[in-house]
């Protein structure tokens, strides 16, 4: 239960502070940065949160299902922009990997 | 049909018909290891097919499915314990990974505005696919809050950890990257979770250090964001 409260409870820290900041940053993620900070800071013990959290994380991709069947009532807003959307994904996806691992390269080599 | 959207708006029946074919799904794709076959977008289809020819309408589907819907939020939250785990074992390399990453988060967010919008993409789209290397549950939350259509996000997001996963050491090795620490960080933070599953069969650092890129692309974007949208 503790591990349960905890989520929750950042959860709940995490909405508050993005509406807080105009909601600029989601809630959920505020939350995941507070939980990461009180772990770092021995607020939580991380002991008590390894069997809850490992459950929910390694589920995860179950949870996005829902959201995804919406695509039966949206994809008349972007079917016209199919091209678009294959192309300008892959090129992206292939400069985010090369300038990632470039960057992480350079930065290891320097530091030698 | 009336009884229909009854039946799905109820949650235990939903909850066990979508639970259900998501299990099948992970089923099947264990057993073929085809990517196209990812469990979510099996899912997807089969629930949609599904619910197509039962002439169920979407918002009854959606009030019986809500509470997996709402597990996105803690998912999301415990990661920071996962991030934590992961971040004590390589203290060592971290502001090198962080600047690594930020730097390909912003190439991304940039590039993948420009060449949607040069495509003749609409705001709506672009909104969509600006946290494309993000994992799905930070990125739905970033799209909903940009004006994205998250049911877009949803399936870009998958699709590109699909073909990262299936590209990148290719790309890797064409662009002349050796250090295993770049490799898995690369991976991780351009296709995420697909990313990821393929780093763990380059070896075990790549796979550690790609798990651990995943949380820090999802912050990374979620704080760029609404820098990067002031200037484009």
């Amino acid at each position: 239960m503790y591990a349960i409260f905890v989520i929750f409870l950042f959860y709940a820290a995490g909405l508050l502070l993005s509406k807080a900041i105009g909601g600029l940053i989601p809630g959920n993620v505020l939350g995941m940065l507070l939980l990461f900070g009180a772990l770092l800071a021995g607020w939580v013990k991380p002991e008590k949160m390894r069997t809850i959290a490992s459950f929910i994380t390694t589920h995860m991709a179950l949870y996005f299902v829902p959201v995804g069947v919406g695509l039966m009532v949206t994809t008349r807003y972007f079917a016209g922009a199919t091209v678009a959307i294959v192309v300008a994904s892959a090129v992206s996806t292939v400069l985010v990997l090369v300038v990632t691992a470039w960057v992480q390269q350079i930065l290891e080599k320097w530091k030698r | 049909m009336e009884a229909m959207n009854e039946l799905f708006a109820l949650q235990p029946f939903t909850l066990a018909f979508v639970i259900g074919i998501y299990l099948a799904s992970v089923a099947l794709y264990r057993r073929t290891r085809l990517g196209l076959l990812h469990p979510v977008l099996t899912s997807m289809l089969v629930i949609i097919g599904v619910l197509y020819v039962l002439d169920v309408d979407y918002e009854a589907f959606r009030q019986g499915s809500f509470l997996i819907d709402f597990m996105l939020g803690p998912s999301v939250v415990a990661l920071g314990y996962v991030l934590y785990e992961q971040v004590r074992l390589i203290r060592r390399h971290l502001v090198s990974m962080l600047t690594a990453v930020s730097v390909g988060s912003l190439v991304g967010i940039v590039s993948v505005t420009l060449i949607a919008r040069w495509l003749g993409a609409d705001e709506q789209v672009v909104s969509s696919l600006q946290p494309k290397s993000v994992t799905t549950p930070i990125a739905l939350g970033i799209s909903e809050r940009f004006g994205g259509i998250p049911p877009l996000t949803a399936v870009v997001v998958v699709v590109v950890g699909v073909f990262g996963a299936v590209v990148g050491p290719f790309v890797l090795d064409k662009t002349g990257v050796r250090s295993k620490i770049a490799r898995g960080l690369a991976m991780g933070s351009s296709a995420h979770g697909g990313g990821t599953s393929r780093a763990i069969e380059m070896g075990a650092v790549e796979g550690a250090i790609s798990g651990l890129s995943i949380g820090l692309m999802g912050v990374a974007t979620a704080l760029l964001m609404p820098l990067v949208r002031l200037f484009l």
